[in-house]
Formats: structure tokens, sequence, C-alpha cells
């Protein structure tokens, strides 16, 4: 065996020795592709098979499971419980605001809630008091940061020329930079990194993710100090990825670790010891990159440590080689899943803390065992204890202590201090005082509160302090009801508590790392409120607030957005425009892009708030910043952030606001040229279609730029020309349309996706823009793009593919149907199937706007062809745009598509009967889309046919499908009617009345619709007692949670009763009002009004009213309800019943009952409104009588019905008559009595304020005052 | 009023409804109800051309003259208002 191995590892040696060379070279990664070395094996498995038995037994197994198992398919189509549960549930789960947070926005975190400030306001004529920062010093810090910045730069740079030289010298030297070099992911906010010495930026600002597969992970946390050594700048490794939170990536390939510790033993392995000066994180390093793990190798992370078992002794039997790639001791050690690289990085959640528990108990049970326990383990005699051999290292205890390297946050294992003995251990403290449950991490924040003995000892402003926590632990983690008291009191109190203690206990909390969507949003609230109350008092701390306020700008939660806007909108109002800019202009030119992005959205707020004008003069200083390109971006930056954010309503300020960045057009600085083009764009996007004339200066060097820039500035600039041509008028974007032709057409075949998604802009739309012509389109622009752009890789990538399918209709809607659909029909049948997919939406929208009538005979027979096709072949499970397709294709050809019915039938038949799920629900649907046409080629004889094949279908098992089978049912039954349909609707009907049974919402709602329209149209067919059974079924129906259905179900009773006689769906309906539930009441009544209505309120009336007798609360109610509706739809039919129905209503409005009282107010009050005008006053004034003692209720919902009743008699009997039964109360001695009879004369007055000046009392004249009106007394 | 219907529609109609000229309050005094009364009728009488018509016979005045008086009339209808008892 000894031989086998040295000669494995020999070749292995050999091997590394060839890597190692072969990385000190750079490669041009163009030419051999970057990835491409990951797959090279570059270690030999110690055993052969090893490496290959886990898979060839995973082969094996799935081998002989497959026999054994269901196709795959139906397993697919399985319904998964589990899965559904979760998303049934409905409501989200709390969500840390963290977890979705990517780099660029978890640097909110890096910033620093300053100091308050000097309020010049309030210090008025004042020095300020050297303790205070004023706005000097504040500029002057930021001044000294950059400074730093810049120096630090230029020692980085020299640092890292440095060791180039030094790697140049020293070939074999496996370090290099090149792991500097790790790809750089930028995201769009952030365009600040590919400048001059963009390696040490990026190292500082931690937004590098390596997607090199052996860094380690960072243990300095680089957030928690924002300025960088310069020690750590200096190994210019990217080992400041602490954006790289995914524990699964940090699970360390197996060489890693051993490395680390084995650095000595492996030195003869790897030449070039480790370089003097390195940190002790770059050692593991080196030798990885010497060692670069396989990729093949699979991550063991889960595997048991048998196989450990078998690894270790090998390791300690070859001393001399001890192989670090392969042992995966270390690995496997680490690789338990540790969420100690989590926990360097701030305050640890609960589950955190539950998962370390438990990690320390197992790694206490599976300890080593000490000498002691071996002996109790072992017989004493026939045992020899051998000395390790020399060479053996151990290799666990470094492992861990790599792990467990106190941070700055202090071990986490640690959480709570052993000496306090009240702990109770899991179950947290219980909070005195009745405050709400604190969480763990709360406890930094609201510790204090814990401790209530000091209470007596404390002075006032602690015990301010302590109530302002106690408030907004309520705010935060409180029931709804301490929530609302809490608030109002911050509210309430906020001026007395004082600005300072407020803000100094809220903010901090906000900037939490753990943080939830919900108790950022109280949180904010609790700032808006209290800001509204402080007023100028929150002047010094502005700077504060924008600091944990600005991050809500760039939320990727839309509300979250709404809400910060609305906070710095207010603050803005209240602090003052200058405040504002004092607080925010050190920011615009901050060495972070992230401030600098953040200040820029908030100064559009500002802007929004306090109106454009009073910005201007700033905004143009800024602009024209001669100090530092950073504060000229900003500043444009500024305005485009004001077009976005208040759109048309820049049109006023357009000029100006051109004029102050038009320069930028041509900056020396290539970031402040593409920020003014995007400005210029979002200005012109903003004010379209006004304002052409505004952007007149910028034309000349915006065409300029297209000819002289490339990349991302000419994408910018193309971007604004996109959208500054739709702004002119015709003969002006004809002409410029061809001018920027020339360069987009170069610009097609750009690699770069952004400027792909910018020309497809830019081309949308010129070619939607007046002047542009078809001919023109056709020649110059169609070969080109179709050539470019309709081609797989583009259906691929989401936002293409949108944007692609939107240029492409709005080239169609230029140049017609023909020329399009000619050019992409063949693609319908391509093998990529997202490639046919976006060929079936453009022509399905292309179709749906512009009609099929350009389409000739041939290119139709292609078409259906093509779509028969793709609608066959689709294979995933977003199956809506085929089935769009497929319908608008077929419904814009119409009658030329009797041709190729009997072959779509033949599909669709053959697709109801296939096996998946998917395919049948979509076949049915496709046959209610396209049933219309069906009829208008008269294939009624298919029609009937389908039909039947339908109706077999009826026992379907999955809801979703069956809901589409009814559907379809319904198409057909509606174009052919009732007594063409097959099969008879006698047949049909009783094979519904059990599915009516189904809960399944979309088969409720189908199939009542379908029994609603033959009890409309075809009741005749079916007998009396089938109706009879149905309404029944349909009573539970009125539970259905959608409205929809409900109202279908209310609908049909109407239709059934008019088919089989009012009398036992009457009968139904009212002993339905005995049930407790009150939708069901609800739905019932409405029933029964609608029952009254179709078949005439005298068949109705009786009945009804005989059952208001009945002694039961809720049947008496639901009578009341059902003629308060009754007489709401039947409306002037009233006139004929009202004097039925006034003694039951006069016996209502004096029952003891409150909820009698108001649905008889809100009966009287659809009766007076439906029989104004007819005669009916004498009645309607004695109900009037029984009306007006109810006057006096305080409940909302009765005094609401009465007032309504009242206004219906204002509107029925006229005002004079109301008029004088409100007088008597006007001036009653007793004030409540007054104020109820002012608001029913006020709404009296409001309504019918003209017709009262008739009826006015006379008023006697006074000794100075004169109220008599003499102009009524004349007579001629 | 009470803390539960602080916040119901009915609150909120009187707030409404207190946005109109000539509406009312439980505090209305006879001066101030009986301007609103004067007010509002000659409003009513300059917004019916009918009804001025037959003032202006009856009072033997131009129609023009009679809009003018009334309007005028609107200015203080019921003189200057009356020494509050309460101040």
């Amino acid at each position: 065996m000894d031989p086998e191995i040295a000669k494995t590892q020999e070749e292995r040696r050999k091997m590394e020795q060839q890597l190692a060379s072969m990385t000190s070279l750079t490669f041009d990664t163009d030419l051999y592709g970057g990835n491409d070395r990951d797959a090279y094996v570059t270690s030999i498995p110690v055993n052969e098979d090893e490496d290959n038995l886990d898979s060839l037994m995973d082969n094996e197994v799935a081998r002989k499971l497959a026999s054994y198992t269901a196709p795959k398919s139906l397993l697919k189509e399985m319904p998964r419980g589990s899965d559904e549960n979760d998303d049934v549930s409905g409501f989200k789960k709390p969500q840390r605001i963290i977890d979705r947070e990517d780099d660029y926005r978890k640097r909110r975190l890096n910033r620093v809630i300053s100091p308050e400030r000097h309020d010049a306001f309030a210090a008025g004529e004042k020095t300020p008091d050297p303790s205070v920062r004023t706005y000097a010093d504040v500029m002057r810090e930021e001044a000294l940061k950059r400074e730093k910045e810049e120096t630090l730069k230029l020692i980085a740079k020299k640092k890292k020329q440095q060791e180039e030289d030094e790697a140049a010298s020293d070939k074999p030297l496996p370090a290099d930079s090149s792991a500097a070099a790790a790809p750089k992911r930028r995201n769009r906010w952030d365009q600040s990194q590919d400048d001059g010495g963009a390696g040490a930026a990026a190292a500082k600002k931690a937004k590098t993710a390596s997607t090199s597969d052996w860094d380690l992970p960072d243990t300095t946390p680089g957030r928690w100090d924002a300025t960088p050594t310069p020690g750590r700048l200096g190994d210019a490794t990217p080992s400041a990825s602490v954006g790289r939170r995914n524990r699964w990536d940090e699970t360390p390939t197996p060489g890693r670790v051993v490395d680390s510790d084995a650095t000595p033993a492996a030195g003869g392995v790897t030449p070039g010891a480790t370089p003097a000066g390195m940190t002790w994180d770059a050692t593991p390093k080196l030798a990885g990159l010497a060692t670069p793990t396989p990729k093949k190798q699979r991550s063991r992370w889960d595997e048991t440590p048998a196989t450990m078992g078998s690894a270790t002794p090998m390791a300690g039997a070859t001393p001399a080689a001890v192989t670090p790639g392969v042992t995966p001791v270390g690995g496997l050690d680490l690789a338990t899943p540790t969420p100690g690289a989590i926990n360097l990085r701030g305050a640890i959640t609960p589950e955190q803390y539950n998962l370390l528990r438990w990690e320390k108990d197992i790694e206490d049970r599976n300890r080593p065992l000490t000498d002691e326990e071996l002996d109790a383990m072992f017989p004493q005699e026939g045992y020899k204890i051998l000395d390790p051999p020399a060479s053996y290292v151990p290799i666990r205890t470094p492992a861990r202590k790599l792990l467990a390297t106190p941070t700055p946050m202090g071990t986490p294992l640690y959480a709570i201090p052993e000496e306090n003995r009240g702990q109770q251990f899991d179950v947290p403290k219980e909070a005195p005082g009745g405050l709400p449950f604190m969480k763990p991490e709360d406890y930094q924040y609201f510790g204090a509160l814990l401790n209530e003995e000091e209470e007596e000892k404390m002075t006032s402003d602690e015990l301010k302090e302590r109530k302002i926590m106690k408030l907004l632990l309520k705010v935060k983690n409180g029931t709804p009801p301490q929530r609302k008291t809490a608030l109002r009191q911050l509210t309430d109190k906020a001026r007395e508590f004082g600005a300072g203690p407020l803000f100094n206990r809220i903010l901090p909390l906000l900037m939490q790392p753990t943080l939830e969507d919900q108790e950022r949003h109280l949180l904010v609230k609790v700032i808006d409120r209290v800001l509204y109350k402080l007023d100028e008092l929150v002047r010094p701390y502005v700077h504060k607030i924008l600091v944990v306020i600005e991050p809500l700008l760039i939320d990727e939660d839309y509300y979250a957005r709404v809400e910060g806007r609305e906070i710095i909108s207010n603050l803005s109002k209240a602090a003052g425009l200058a405040t504002m800019i004092a607080a925010m202009r050190p920011d615009i030119d901050n060495i972070d892009e992230y401030v600098r992005n953040t200040t820029a959205r908030a100064f559009s707020v500002v802007a929004s708030a306090l109106g454009i004008p009073a910005l201007l003069p700033f905004l143009k200083a800024v602009c024209q910043s001669k100090k530092s390109w950073q504060a000229r971006h900003t500043g444009i930056k500024i305005v485009q952030q004001i077009a976005i954010l208040i759109g048309c309503a820049v049109l006023p300020h357009l000029r100006s606001l051109v004029e102050i960045i038009e320069h930028g057009l041509l900056d020396e600085n290539q970031k402040v040229r593409t920020i003014t083009a995007l400005s210029l764009a979002a200005l012109a996007e903003a004010a379209a279609p006004y304002g052409i004339e505004s952007f007149d200066s910028v034309l000349k060097p915006l065409w300029k730029g297209i000819r002289s820039h490339r990349g991302k500035v000419l994408a910018a600039f193309l971007k604004a020309i996109g959208f500054i041509i739709p702004l002119m008028d015709a003969l002006y974007a004809s002409y410029y349309t061809k001018e920027v032709m020339v360069i987009l057409i170069r610009e097609f075949q750009s690699p770069d996706e952004e400027m792909k998604k910018i020309v497809l802009k830019v081309v949308k739309q010129c070619v939607s823009t007046e002047g542009v012509e078809a001919d023109y389109i056709r020649s110059d622009i169609l070969p080109e793009f179709f050539r470019n752009f309709w081609v797989r890789r583009m259906a691929l990538d989401r936002r293409n593919y949108r944007q692609l399918v939107d240029t492409t209709v709005e080239i169609a809607n230029k140049t017609g149907v023909a020329d399009i659909v000619g050019r992409i029909v063949e693609d319908l049948k391509d093998e990529s199937e997202p490639y046919r997919r976006m060929v079936m939406e453009t022509i399905e929208k292309v179709v749906t706007n512009l009609g099929a009538s350009d389409i000739d005979a041939r290119l139709e027979e292609l078409l259906i062809d093509g779509i028969l096709y793709a609608f066959q072949e689709q294979t995933s499970d977003d199956a809506n745009v085929m089935l769009n397709g497929f319908g608008a294709v077929v419904n814009a050809l119409g009658q030329r598509v009797k041709p190729y019915l009997p072959q779509i039938c033949g599909t669709i038949k053959w697709r109801l009967n296939n096996k998946s799920a998917k395919v049948r629900q979509q076949a049915a649907d496709l046959i209610s889309r396209i049933a219309v046409v069906m009829k208008q080629c008269q294939e009624e004889q298919l029609m009937g046919h389908l039909g039947v094949v339908l109706y077999e279908y009826l026992g379907e098992e999955y809801p979703e499908v069956l809901g589409s089978i009814l559907g379809a049912l319904k198409a057909i039954v509606n174009v052919i009617g009732m007594t063409k349909m097959t099969p008879p609707i006698k047949d049909l009907l009783p094979r519904l009345t059990p599915i009516l049974k189904n809960r399944h919402e979309k088969v409720q709602e189908n199939c009542i619709d379908l029994v609603g329209r033959i009890a409309d149209r075809g009741a005749e067919f079916v007998p009396a007692r089938e109706w009879m059974r149905i309404c029944f079924e349909l009573l539970e129906m009125l539970k259905a949670h959608k409205k929809g259905i409900r109202r279908a179900t209310v609908n049909t009773f109407g239709y059934i009763a008019k088919a089989i006689g009012p009398q036992d769906v009457l009968a139904t309906l009212l002993n339905n009002l005995k049930v407790q539930e009150r939708q069901n009441r609800v739905c019932t009544t409405v029933a029964i009004a609608i029952v009254a209505e179709t078949c005439s309120p005298f068949t109705v009336l009786p009945a009804l009213m005989n059952e208001y007798r009945v002694p039961e609360l809720n049947v008496q109610n639901g009578v009341l309800k059902s003629l308060s509706f009754l007489f709401e739809y039947i409306g002037e039919m009233g006139k004929d019943y009202i004097y039925a129905v006034t003694p039951l209503l006069e016996d209502a409005l004096m029952d003891r009952d409150l909820v009698h009282r108001q649905t008889a107010a809100s009966a009287v009050k659809h009766m007076a409104l439906g029989v104004a005008g007819l005669g009916c006053e004498d009645a309607l004034v004695h109900l009037l009588n029984y009306v007006w003692p109810n006057i006096f209720e305080t409940s909302p919902h009765v005094i609401n019905a009465v007032m309504e009743a009242i206004e219906g008699m204002r509107v029925a009997l006229g005002a004079a008559i109301v008029l004088n039964y409100c007088l008597q109360g006007l001036f009653h001695p007793a004030r409540k009595v007054r104020e109820v009879y002012w608001k029913i004369y006020n709404s009296l007055y409001i309504g019918a304020q003209d017709a009262l000046v008739a009826a006015y009392p006379t008023l006697e004249d006074e000794q100075n005052n004169v109220y008599s009106r003499p102009e009524l007394m004349m007579f001629v | 009023m009470q803390a539960s219907d602080r916040f119901n529609i009915n609150s909120q109609l009187e707030h409404l409804q207190a946005k109109y000229v000539g509406t009312g309050h439980a505090d209305l005094n006879r001066f101030e109800w009986a301007v609103n009364i004067q007010r509002d009728s000659y409003a009513s009488y300059v917004g019916h051309y009918p009804i001025l018509a037959y003032f202006a016979i009856a009072e033997n005045e131009s129609i023009g003259r009679e809009r003018y008086n009334f309007m005028q009339k609107m200015l203080l209808p019921c003189g200057l208002p009356p020494e509050r008892e309460d101040d």
C-alpha cells in the first residue's frame, strides 16, 4: 500500500508544482477564460475508488429504484400539502430587513449617527459654544476624511506596487495579487468603483464579493470600523468580503483549513514559505492557492464522520506528506453547521442562540477522550500505549480556535453572566410593570428597564429616559392597544421629553441589525408623530435622523420608500430649508458613494417638499463645484431624482434645471457626464410630451457625445436622446431619429446587457414617434433589428425579454402585422421553449393590437401551424402565454380559422385526455376562449361534440381542472344556446348539482355561473324538483368567501324563482333566516329581495310579513332587512305596497331592539326615496313621526340610519315639513338637544337651502335689528 | 361627544357641515341665525329671476335696481349685531 500512496502523492506534488508555476503567471482571461482552470483536477484521491464509490452507489440505487417508483410526471403532479400550506396561510411571516438587503443596502449600517449640531436659528446672535458641532466643524471633518482617504489610497497603491515588484522578482512565490483582482460585482446603485485605486477602495468598501472559491471567510468585521487600517489594506487580499453571509458558501473546502495549521508541515510542498509581514489570514490563502481544491470534489459537509475515521489514520501513517488537500478532517470539523462565522457579524438572533447552545452540547459529548477515560474503557493488559509519530500535528484544535477567535462583539457563546443567579434559563425574564416581551436582541437597548430597584434613586432626567424607553418598547413589541396608547403618549409628551432624549433612544433602535419590517414601520411612525410635535426643536438632530431615514429611500419595499419620503418631507418642513442644506451639504461630496446616493435622493424629497425654486440657487452652486467631481455628480443626481420624484411638476422649472446641469455633458469626469445624460433623460421623461424648447441647449452636446463616446457613457447619452426625441415635433423627430439610428444600429451588436436594454428602449421610443415612417423602419431598422435581437439568448433574461417584446410590438404598430409576424412566425417552431414563448407573446400582443386582416393566406397557414406546434410542445408551467396567444390569434382570424378548427379541436380533445392536470386545464381553458369563434364559423356540430366530451370529464378530480371544464361548458352553452346544447340540459344539470357541493372557489364560481345561466335561459328543460334541490345547495354557497360567487348565487335564486314560482324558493329562503351566521342571513335577505323583484313584490310580501310574526330577533331583523333591500330594488313600484307594510314598520320603529329600529329606518329611507313625488305623503309623514324620536340615539349605525331616513323624508316630503319638525329644538335649553337638532338642520340646509327660504319662521324685529322679511309680504 | 364617536362618520359629517357658510351650531344666537336667513332669502330672490321680476313690479322699480338693492342689503341685513350679554 505504501508505495502506491507514495506514487499518487508524487504525482500530486508534481501537479501542484506545475500549477504553482502557472498561478504566478498572469493569464489573459479573455483568451483562457476565467473559470476554466477550476475544472481541472488538481489532486488525485488517496483511494481511487473512494471518490467514485458514492456516486456509483447513488447511480446504482437510483437505477434500481427507478423501476420501483412512479413516473416522474406523476410524482410531480402529486399535490404537495406542506407547500400549499405555506402559500395558503396568507400572512407574511415577520421578516428581518437585513435578510433581504443586498450588500449595497447593508452599507447603511456603516453610517454613524452623528452627534447633534449647532442650531443657528435658536442661538441667534450668540457665538456657538465650542463644544457643539457647527456647520464649519462638520465640513472640516469631512475634508479631513477625504484627505485621509486619498492618503490611504496612495499608501495602498504604493504597497501594492511594492508587492507586485516583489512578486515579479520572486517568481515561484505563489502569493499573488491576482487574488486581489477578484471580479468585482457591480450593482446599479454603485458606479464609483471603476476609477483609479479601485482595488484598495474595493477592499475598504467591503463590497467586493469575491467569487473565488478558496478565500476564507473574513474574521474582521469590516462593518464596525469605517476606516480601514493600512495593514489590512496592504495585504490586498479580498478578505474583506463582509458581504458574504451565506453560511453554505463559507463551508470551507477541506484543504484550506488543514492548511492553516499544517503550513509548517506542508512547508516542503509549498515552496516559498509565508512571506514576512503577512497577517495570519493570508497564510492559508497562500497554501490554498498552491493547492487549489478541485472543483469536482464535492463539499462533504453532510457526510458522516465514518469517512473521517478512515482518512485520519492515513494521514498519521504517512507523516512525511500531510496531504492537505485530501484529509477531510479539518473540513469536516468545520463543516458542522457552525454559525460561528455569522456570529462575528454582530448581534445574534434567538435561533442562533439555540443553535449555539445545541452545538456546544454536541461538542462536549464528542470531545476527544482523555487518557483516564481510555484507561477506564480498555483492559489493562494486552494493550500498549504508543507514542504519536513525531511529525503528527493535532489538527482539530487550531481549527476550532480559528472559529472561536474573540471578536469585538465578545464571544457569542458567553451570552449571559454566570453570577446572575436570578437568571431563568430559556425562559425570558418577565418584564416588570406589564411591559411587553423582550427579544434577546432588545436587551442591549432596553435591558435597563429590567432592574426596577434603582428607580427611586434616579434623577428626573433618568426617569424621563426610562419613561421613553418603556413607551418605545411598548410601541415596538407591545400589543396593538398598548402600542396605540404608547404612541399617543409619546406624541403628546414629545415636547416635554425633549428632542434629544427622544431621538437618542429612537434612532439607535432603527440601526439595530435585527430590525423587522413591522418594527421599523412602527418606529418610523413614532418619528413622524414626534416630528410634528417638536417642530423647530428638531433642528440639531436633522442629520442624525437623516442617517437612519435615508436608507428607507432605497429600500426595495415600496411602502418603506414612501414612508421615508414622508418623514424627510415633514422633517424639512419642520426644520426649514437652511437647516436641511446645512445638514446635508457635507454629505454631498462624502467619500462613500452610498452616502452620496442616499443624500441625493433625500435632497430631491426636500425639493418636492419646499419647492424647487427654493433649492435652485443651492443646486446651481453644487453642480458647478470646482472642488470635487463628487459634488457635481451628486448635484446632478439630485436633479435626476427630483425629476423622477415629482414627474410632470418639473415643467415650470424645466429650463432652469436643464441649465443647471447642461455643462455636465462636457465635464472632464466620465461619471459626471454619464449622470448628466441620465438626468436629462429623467427630465425629458418627466416632462413628456412638453418642454422640448428647454432641451435646445443640450441637443448639440448630446449629438456630439454619441459620436465620440463609447460604453457606459454612450448608453447614457443614447438614453437621454431616446427620451428627448418623443418631445419633438414630427419633422425634427424624424430627422434626429435617422441621425441616431446609425449609432443605434451599430450598438445592436453590443454584448453589454445594459446597452442592449437602452438600445431597445431608444428604438421603441424613436419608432413610436410621429415623424418616423413605416418605410424607413422597414428598410433601415428591421433587418438589423431582427438579426441581432431575435435570438434565443434574449429570451433567457426576463428584462431583456420584456423589453424586446415591447419594442417589437411598438415597431409592429408602425409597420403593420404582416411584416413582424412574417419574420418571426417560423420561430414558433424553434427548439428553445423560452424563445417560442417570446415569439408567441409578441404575436399575441401584435395581433390583439392590430387585428389579423393584414395576414395573407400563406402566413395564416404558417401561423396556425406554428401556434399548434408551440402549443403542443410546451412543457413549462407558465402556460398562460401560449393560451393567450392561441386565443388571441384565433379570435383575430375569426371565420378564417374554420378550415383549421377540426385540427385544433383534435388537439384539444387529445390534450383533454392527457395525464397531466395542467395540460387538461389548459385545453379546457382554450375551449372557453375560442367558443365564440367556433360559433362564427358555424361549427355547431363540433361544439356539440366538445360539449359531450367535456360532459364526460365532469368527474375530474383536480378542482382547478374541473373549474376550467365547467368554464368551457359555460362558454359553449352561451354561444349555442340551451336548445341545441348537447348533452341536453336535462342531462347536464343533474350532473352539476353534486358539483355545487365542491368547496373550491374556482369550481364554485364556474359552476354557479353555469347553473345560473341555465336557470336564466333554459329553466323549462329541468323539472322543478331538480331546481328545488339546487336551491338547497345554493344556500350553502351563500357562505362563499368570494363576493362574485355570493352575487351569482343570489341572482340564481331570482332565476329559479322565476322559473318555478316564488313560493317554494321563498319558503326555503325564509327558513334560512333562522340560521346563526350573519353573512348567510344577509345574503338570504338579498336573495329574498331579488326574488321579490323578479316575481313582483305581491307574491313575496305576504309571506315575508307573516314571517315577521315569528318572535325571534334574527328572523324579524332578516324580514326588515329584506324589506329594506326590497324597497331599494323595486323603487317606484313601492308606492303600491307602502300602505301594506306601514303597520309592520310602525311596530319595528317602536321596538326595544336597536337593530329593529335601525333596519326599519333604512327601510323607510329606501321607501321614501322610491316613492318621492308619487303621492304617498300621508304614509310617509306617519312614518316620520315614528322615526323622529330616534334622533337622540348614540349608536353610530342607528343614528346614521335615522339621519338618512330623515334625509329621505326631505326628498319625499320637501324640506319645509322637515324644517317644521326641526324648529322645536334649535333653541332648546338643553345643549344636547340643540346639538342634535342643529345637525339635522344643517343637513337639511345643505340639501335644500333654497327651498327653506319660503319656510323659515317669521322672526319679530328687535329695537336695533330688523329680522322680518317684508319682501315676502308683497302682493300684486 | 363620546370618545367612541370621535372618529366615526357622524363627526365627519359635522365637520363637513361646518365648512358651509350658513350652517349653524348649538351656540348660534338669534341674531346670527336671522342674518343667515336674511342673506339666504336675498340670495334666493336674486337667484330666481321670476321672483325678482315680481318684486320689481310690486315696488315699481327696475329689475336691475331690485337686484342691486338686495345685494346691498346682504351686507348688514339685520343691522349691527347686538351687544353680547356675556362680554
